[in-house]
C-alpha cells in the first residue's frame, strides 16, 4: 500500500504536537483573562437604576455619612438600602416637585418598593456579613471604592475570591481607626502596615487561619 | 457465614445469645440471624438496593448510561458556568418595621398545640417570614425544647397543598358569601333556640374560644357543641371520674421520683407534658461530677417506645395485660384486693421487687398511667400514687384543663343520632378531619350527609372536606391570633407571625360569625376576651407583656387534692388475662399523629423511633408472633426484598398490612399505627400507609382481643433507615454498663474496646490555638424522641426525598438516630444513639477530595464547600461513620413559591450532584462569633445551641468550645463515660458519648 503522509507530514506532526502546548497554554490563559475581565465582574460598569441617585452629590457634595442612610452596616450582615421613607425625610422638603423624584414619591404614595439593581451582588454560596468588617476597621472605601465620586454607582472591586482573600491572609493592608469607616479619601498617618498591625491586635482580629477556612464565608 | 443458615430461624437467634457474657450489641433482627446481606450491608457506604436508576434499573445498561450521564452533566455544567450572574434587584421598604433591621431574624413568642394542649415557642422570623419554630425557654411546657410535631409546622404553613380557597360545592365563593348564608340560616333557627345547629371540634383548652361557644350556647340554648379527639386522653379523664368523681387533670413532677413505673405510657416522649418530663427524667440520671444517682425507670408495654427504651427494667407486656399487672401492683402496695400472684412468670419475678422498692421511696415515687390503658388503670394508678404519698410531691390534681371535659365518644354518639334523626340543619366542623378518624361504625362519611348544610374548617381539603358542601380555608397557627393552656393549665396567647397567605381564617373568627360584629378579627377577639377578664389597671402593659413572654403568668391552674372513691377499686372485676388470643393496639403515629401531619414530608420522612419507619405503617409484632404466623424468615432483609403481608381481622373488619418484626414488642399483641392510608391528604400524604381506622371502634378505641391475622400473598417495600448507614455493632459503637458496676470501676463501660492515646501519630499535632468546637451526647439521656433530626432538618434547608430514595439509602437527614439493642429480641435493652458528622481530626474524608471541597477550618470543623463539589463521593466512600449524604438528584424544590419563603437564608440550598452533611449549625457559630467579636469578647459558653441541641428535650446534645476547660462540653468529655465511636481508626471525633447507664433493682433477676 502507498504511503499516504509524505516524509514532510513528521514535521508537522511535532509541531502539532508541541504547538497544542502552547494553543492550551492560550485558551487557558484567554479563560482566566475572561473570568477576571470586567465584562465579567461587571466592575467599574455604572447601573442603570430607576432614579439616577448620585452618591457624588450626596456623599461628596453634601457630605452625608453614609451610616445616614445603610443604616443597619453596623448591626447586620446586610448594609440596607434605605426605605423610601429615608429619601423623603428631606425630599418632601426639597426638589418636592423635581420630575426626576417622581418615583420616590409615588413610592411612597402607594406603598410599593423602588426597584434597585444590585450594584455588589457575590454569589449566594458567600455569606458576607457587613458588620463584623466595619466593626473590626474596614473603611467602606475599602471595598466600595470612592463612592463620593460616583455619579451613578459602580462596583469598584471584583469581588472575586482571590480578592477577598487579598485582605483575609493580610489584613492589616487595608485596617484604618474606628474614626475613619465611613471617611472617602482616607490616608493613613503613618505607616499602613504599622497602623494595621496595632489594629490587629486592638481589634483582636483573629488570625489568618482562621480568616481563610472555608466555613468563614461558605456554608 | 459458614453458619449463617441456622441463624435464620428465631431459635438460631436465641441460640446465638446463649452464652454470652456482658453486653453485646446488635443492631437488628439481620444482625442477630448473621444474615449474608446485613454483613454485606456493613461493609457497604449504601445499600445494595441504591445502586441503579430510579424507576426502571433492569432496562438501563448500567455503565454505558453512567458514561453518557456523566459527559452530558460535565458538558452541560461546564457551560452553565460560563455566565454571568444574573442581575438581581433590592426592593427596600418603603416604611421600614421599626424593631426591623434587613439581615437580623426577630424572634416572637406564639405556641403550637396537640391536641388542644400548648407547647410555648419562639418562631424565628426573616424579614416577616417564620422560617423556624424553637421552645420557649420561658414556658413550663417546652423549656426551650420542641417535638418533632412543633419543629414541622413551619413546614404545615407554607405546605402547598393547604387549602386556598373557600368553595361551596366546588364552586369559588368568598368570606361575606359564606357569612351571609350563615347569617341567614341562623336567622331562621332563632325561632327553635338553635335546634338545627350542631359545631364539631377537637379539644378546646382555649379560653377565649371557650367563651365564644359559652355565648352562642346562650344565644341558642338548643344548639350543640360536639368534641372528637381521635388521639385524646379520654382514658384519664374517665379514669379521673372513677377515681375521684369529678374530670380531675394530672401532672407530674418527674424530677422529685426516684423511681417511677410505667404503665404502658410513653411520657418522655409523647403526650402532653412529655418534654417537661424528658428533661426531669435526664436530670436525674447525670451521673456525673459529684452525682452518683440516677432515678429508676420501670416500663410495661406492648411496643418498644422511647420511654420503653429508657427502662431499668422493661416488660414487655400486652396492652390488654397491663390492667392486670396495675391490679397485682395495687394489691401488692395494700391499695386493692385480689391476688398478689399472675400466672405470668415475668411478672412475679418483678412484684416484690417493685412493690418494695416503691414502698422505700414513698413521696419520691411516680405511678404513671398511660394515655391509652383503660380508665381503670388510671384510677389504680391515682390510689397507688396516694398510697404512697406521692401527691403534692410527684403528683399534681387541677381542675380539667379543657373548656368543657366531656367524654369524646358519647359527644360523638350523641352527634351521631342526631344526624339520624334530621334534628341537623348545620354541622359546622372546626378543624379536624372526624370523616377519617372517627370510630369505624359510626360511618359518619354517610350519615354525616344527613346534615342539611355541613361546613368544614380546615387546613387542608382532607376527606371531611370532601362531604361537605363548604369548604373554609383555615388560618394556620402562624396566621392567627388565639390562647391556649399547657399542660398545668398556663396559658400562652398566639400571636401570627405573618399575614394568612391564603385568605384563611382562624376558628375564632368562624365563631365570631353566630355573635354579634361577625366580622370581628382575631385580634379583637382574643384581646377582648382577656381584656374583660383583666381586673387590675393598665390592661394594655399586662398585655403586651403576656404576648412578649409567651405565658400568662399566675394563669396555671390551682392545685388541688381530691378525695379517692375506694370503692370502684375495691375488687377487680374481671381477671384478665389473654391467654394465647391475639391483640390489636391502636396508637397514634409516632410521626404523623392522628394522620392530621400526613402531608408533611418532614415528619413522612422521619424515621420512626425505635422502627426507623418512613413513609409508612406496618402492622408492628414480636418476632415469635411473626413466626407464629409464619413470616418471620421473610421479615428479615426487610430493605432488599419487600416483607411479607398479613391480613387483620378485628370484628368482621379485615385490614392487609406489611409485617414489621420488632424485638421487644410483647408476644401475642399486634400494634398499628393511626394517621396513615388518607386518601386525600396532598401529595405527600395521600396513598402512603394503611388505614387502622377502618379496624377502630368506638368500644375499643386502643386495644382489644379477638383479632385474626393470617398470612396473604404479596409483599411489600417498607422503607426503614435501620437498614442503612450500618455501623458493626461488635465494634463498640453504643457503650453501656450497669451503675453500681459503673461505680466499682468505671472503665467496665469501655470494656473490650480500643481507644488509642490522642498522641499516637509520627506527625506533628495540629494546634487549635482558637475555638475548638466539639460535642457531647449523652447516650444515657437520649430518648431516641428525633425531634433533633426534624430540628437540624428546619435549619439546614435539608430536603425530603421520598421513600423510594429512602429505600435506596439516600435519605438526606444530616443527623440520624440509630437504635441498638442487646439482649434477646425478645426482651431487649434498647439504645438510641444520634450520629451527626464526627467532626473528626483526623478526618478520612478530607484526605480524599480531589477538590478540595471538604477541607478542615482552624477551629477544627471539617468544611463543606458546596461551590467546590464536584460530586466524586470519594468522601463519603471513605467515612467510617456514613454521615456523608449526596444529593442524587435535584432533592430541593427550588420551584415551589411558598416553599421558598420556608429556606433559612443562612444557609445555602444544595443542588444536585453536591455532598452535604454536618456542619455543627456553622451558620449558627459565625453568627455568634461575629456578635461577640463585635464587642471584643469571646463566645460565652452555651451562647452556641446547635438546632439539634436546641430542641433537645433531654439535653442528651451538648456543644461548646473544648478548648475551654469550664465549657459543659469539656466537663462532659471529661467524664469517665465519654468515649469517641470508632475511635480505634485514630479519626480523632470531635463528637463524643457518654456510654448509657441501667439502674437496675438488684433484688430482681432480669
Amino acid at each position: 500500500m502507498a504511503q499516504i503522509f509524505p516524509k514532510s507530514a513528521n514535521a508537522i506532526a511535532r509541531m502539532s504536537v508541541y504547538g497544542a502546548i502552547f494553543v492550551l497554554i492560550f485558551v487557558g490563559w484567554a479563560f482566566d483573562a475572561l473570568n477576571r475581565s470586567a465584562y465579567n465582574t461587571r466592575a467599574f460598569m455604572a447601573r442603570e437604576q430607576p432614579i439616577p441617585f448620585s452618591h457624588a452629590h450626596h456623599v461628596g457634595g453634601l457630605g452625608l455619612d453614609c451610616r445616614y442612610c445603610h443604616t443597619s452596616v453596623e448591626s447586620s450582615s446586610f448594609a440596607n438600602v434605605p426605605p423610601t421613607k429615608t429619601c423623603m425625610n428631606c425630599h418632601s422638603q426639597i426638589w418636592s416637585t423635581s420630575p426626576m423624584l417622581e418615583p420616590v414619591r409615588a413610592s411612597f404614595r402607594t406603598g410599593q418598593s423602588i426597584r434597585w439593581t444590585r450594584v455588589h451582588d457575590l454569589p449566594d454560596f458567600v455569606y458576607f456579613n457587613h458588620s463584623i468588617h466595619v466593626a473590626k476597621g474596614v473603611g467602606c472605601e475599602s471595598c466600595h471604592g470612592r463612592v463620593d465620586k460616583m455619579p451613578l454607582m459602580w462596583q469598584h472591586a471584583s469581588l472575586q475570591m482571590d480578592w477577598c482573600l487579598d485582605c483575609h491572609r493580610n489584613p492589616e493592608k487595608v485596617l484604618r481607626p474606628q474614626a475613619f469607616i465611613t471617611t472617602m479619601g482616607y490616608q493613613p498617618a503613618g505607616d499602613q502596615e504599622e497602623i494595621g498591625r496595632r489594629l490587629m491586635s486592638e481589634n483582636h482580629i483573629q488570625d489568618a487561619r482562621v480568616l481563610t477556612s472555608c466555613s468563614t464565608c461558605h456554608r | 457465614m459458614s453458619d449463617s443458615p441456622k441463624h435464620l430461624d428465631l431459635a438460631g437467634a436465641r441460640a446465638r445469645l446463649e452464652g454470652k457474657r456482658g453486653r453485646e450489641f446488635w443492631r437488628n433482627l439481620e444482625d442477630l440471624a448473621a444474615t449474608p446481606e446485613f454483613e454485606d450491608l456493613l461493609q457497604r457506604e449504601f445499600p445494595r438496593q441504591a445502586i441503579g436508576w430510579a424507576d426502571d434499573e433492569n432496562e438501563v445498561d448500567g455503565r454505558r448510561n453512567f458514561l453518557k450521564m456523566m459527559g452530558a452533566s460535565l458538558a452541560l455544567a461546564g457551560l452553565t458556568a460560563c455566565t454571568r450572574q444574573p442581575t438581581e434587584h433590592i426592593m427596600p421598604y418603603v416604611r421600614q418595621p421599626e424593631d426591623l433591621i434587613p439581615g437580623k431574624p426577630l424572634f416572637y413568642a406564639t405556641a403550637t398545640t396537640l391536641g388542644g394542649v400548648a407547647n410555648g415557642v419562639l418562631v424565628e422570623s426573616h424579614e416577616g417570614r417564620p422560617t423556624k419554630v424553637e421552645g420557649n425557654p420561658e414556658h413550663p411546657a417546652t423549656l426551650g425544647a420542641l417535638d418533632a410535631f412543633g419543629q414541622a409546622s413551619v413546614l404545615q404553613l407554607y405546605d402547598p397543598d393547604r387549602s386556598r380557597t373557600l368553595y361551596q360545592d366546588g364552586e369559588i365563593r368568598s368570606w361575606a358569601d359564606f357569612l351571609g348564608m350563615l347569617r341567614g340560616l341562623i336567622e331562621q333557627q332563632r325561632a327553635s333556640g338553635g335546634a338545627g345547629i350542631r359545631i364539631l371540634t377537637e379539644t378546646v383548652t382555649s379560653p377565649a374560644m371557650a367563651d365564644q361557644l359559652a355565648a352562642i350556647q346562650k344565644l341558642f340554648p338548643a344548639s350543640k357543641w360536639h368534641q372528637w379527639e381521635p388521639a385524646g386522653p379520654h382514658s384519664a379523664r374517665t379514669g379521673a371520674m372513677l377515681a375521684f368523681g369529678q374530670p380531675v387533670h394530672t401532672y407530674y413532677n418527674v424530677s422529685n421520683a426516684n423511681v417511677i413505673v410505667s404503665l404502658d405510657a410513653d411520657f418522655l416522649a409523647s403526650g402532653e407534658a412529655s418534654l417537661r418530663y424528658a428533661r426531669q427524667f435526664a436530670a436525674r440520671r447525670r451521673v456525673e461530677g459529684a452525682n452518683t444517682t440516677m432515678n429508676r425507670l420501670y416500663v410495661v408495654e406492648p411496643m418498644p417506645t422511647p420511654t420503653g427504651s429508657k427502662a431499668d427494667h422493661r416488660l414487655p407486656l400486652r396492652a390488654g395485660d397491663v390492667e392486670e399487672f396495675a391490679w397485682l401492683l395495687a394489691a401488692g402496695l395494700g391499695v386493692a384486693q385480689g391476688p398478689k400472684q399472675s400466672d405470668n412468670g415475668d411478672i412475679n419475678k418483678w412484684m416484690g421487687g417493685l412493690v418494695k422498692d416503691l414502698m422505700h421511696n414513698q413521696g419520691a415515687s411516680l405511678v404513671i398511667a398511660g394515655e391509652f390503658q383503660p380508665p381503670i388503670v388510671h384510677a389504680l394508678a391515682h390510689a397507688m400514687n396516694a398510697k404512697l404519698g406521692n401527691v403534692g410531691k410527684t403528683v399534681f390534681s387541677t381542675d380539667s384543663i379543657e373548656a368543657s371535659p366531656v367524654d369524646h365518644v358519647a359527644s360523638l354518639e350523641d352527634l351521631v343520632s342526631d344526624l339520624d334523626s334530621g334534628a341537623v340543619d348545620l354541622l359546622l366542623i372546626l378543624g379536624g378531619n372526624p370523616v377519617f378518624n372517627a370510630p369505624v361504625e359510626l360511618g359518619l362519611a354517610d350519615r354525616i350527609e344527613k346534615a342539611r348544610v355541613r361546613a368544614h374548617l380546615s387546613l387542608y381539603e382532607d376527606e371531611t372536606t370532601a362531604v361537605c358542601q363548604w369548604s373554609l380555608p383555615e388560618a394556620h397557627y402562624l396566621e392567627s391570633w388565639g390562647d391556649a393552656r399547657a399542660f398545668d393549665g398556663s396559658v400562652t396567647i398566639q400571636q401570627p407571625l405573618i399575614q394568612p397567605l391564603y385568605d384563611g381564617r382562624s376558628a375564632y373568627q368562624v365563631l365570631q360569625m353566630f355573635l354579634e360584629a361577625p366580622e370581628m378579627g382575631g385580634h379583637e377577639i382574643v384581646k377582648g376576651y382577656w381584656a374583660a377578664q383583666h381586673n387590675g389597671a393598665d390592661f394594655e402593659s399586662w398585655w403586651r407583656r403576656a404576648v412578649h413572654d409567651g405565658v400568662v403568668a399566675g394563669s396555671a391552674l390551682p392545685t388541688k387534692t381530691p378525695a379517692i372513691n375506694g370503692a370502684a377499686l375495691a375488687t377487680p372485676a374481671h381477671k384478665y388475662r389473654l391467654e394465647g388470643k391475639l391483640e390489636i393496639v391502636f396508637r397514634p403515629d409516632p410521626t404523623i399523629y392522628d394522620g392530621r401531619f400526613a402531608n408533611l414530608g418532614w415528619l413522612q420522612e422521619l424515621p420512626k423511633p425505635i422502627t426507623k419507619i418512613t413513609w409508612d405503617n406496618a402492622a408492628i409484632m414480636s418476632p415469635a408472633t411473626a413466626n407464629q404466623l409464619g413470616v418471620y424468615k421473610e421479615t428479615l432483609n426487610a430493605g432488599y426484598d419487600g416483607v411479607p403481608m398479613v391480613e387483620l381481622t378485628y370484628q368482621g373488619r379485615t385490614l392487609r398490612a406489611p409485617v414489621w418484626a420488632q424485638p421487644g414488642c410483647a408476644d401475642g399483641s399486634v400494634t398499628v399505627h393511626l394517621g396513615y392510608g388518607r386518601t386525600k391528604a396532598g401529595r405527600a400524604g395521600t396513598g402512603a400507609g394503611f388505614n387502622p381506622y377502618g379496624l377502630r371502634t368506638a368500644k375499643a378505641l386502643w386495644n382489644d382481643t379477638g383479632l385474626a391475622a393470617k398470612k396473604t400473598a404479596g409483599s411489600y417495600l417498607l422503607a426503614t433507615t435501620q437498614n442503612e448507614h450500618a455501623l458493626d455493632p461488635k465494634r463498640h459503637i453504643v457503650r453501656a454498663g450497669d451503675l453500681a458496676d459503673y461505680l466499682k470501676n468505671p472503665a467496665s463501660v469501655h470494656e473490650g474496646a480500643e481507644d488509642p492515646p490522642p498522641a499516637l501519630t509520627i506527625y506533628p499535632g495540629w494546634s487549635y490555638p482558637g475555638h475548638a468546637w466539639g460535642m457531647a451526647i449523652d447516650l444515657n439521656a437520649c430518648t431516641g424522641c428525633s425531634a433533633c433530626v426534624v430540628a437540624c432538618q428546619a435549619e439546614n434547608n435539608i430536603a425530603v426525598v421520598g421513600k423510594d430514595q429512602v429505600r435506596r439509602g439516600r435519605a438526606m437527614h444530616w443527623l440520624r438516630v440509630d437504635s441498638y439493642y442487646s439482649g434477646s429480641p425478645h426482651d431487649p435493652e434498647i439504645y438510641n444513639q444520634p450520629v451527626p458528622c464526627q467532626q473528626c481530626e483526623n478526618a478520612p474524608c478530607e484526605l480524599v477530595c480531589p477538590v478540595q471541597a471538604t477541607t478542615h477550618s482552624a477551629e477544627g470543623l471539617n468544611d463543606m464547600v458546596y461551590n467546590r463539589c464536584v460530586g466524586t463521593r470519594y468522601c463519603s466512600n471513605n467515612c467510617p461513620y456514613k454521615v456523608r449524604r449526596f444529593n442524587f438528584y435535584l432533592f430541593s424544590d427550588f420551584e415551589t413559591p411558598s416553599l421558598k419563603l420556608l429556606r433559612n437564608p443562612d444557609v445555602t440550598v444544595r443542588s444536585r450532584g453536591v455532598m452535604e452533611k454536618c456542619t455543627y449549625c456553622v451558620q449558627r457559630i459565625n453568627s455568634a462569633k461575629i456578635d461577640a467579636e463585635k464587642q471584643n469578647r469571646k463566645v460565652k459558653d452555651g451562647e452556641i445551641q446547635t438546632a439539634c441541641q436546641a430542641t433537645c428535650p433531654a439535653e442528651a446534645i451538648v456543644f461548646g468550645d473544648i478548648n475551654d476547660p469550664n465549657s459543659r462540653v469539656s466537663q462532659m468529655k471529661a467524664e469517665k463515660r465519654n468515649y469517641g465511636m470508632l475511635a480505634d481508626l485514630n479519626t480523632r471525633p470531635r463528637t463524643t458519648y457518654l456510654a448509657a447507664l441501667r439502674n437496675p433493682n438488684p433484688e430482681i433477676e432480669d
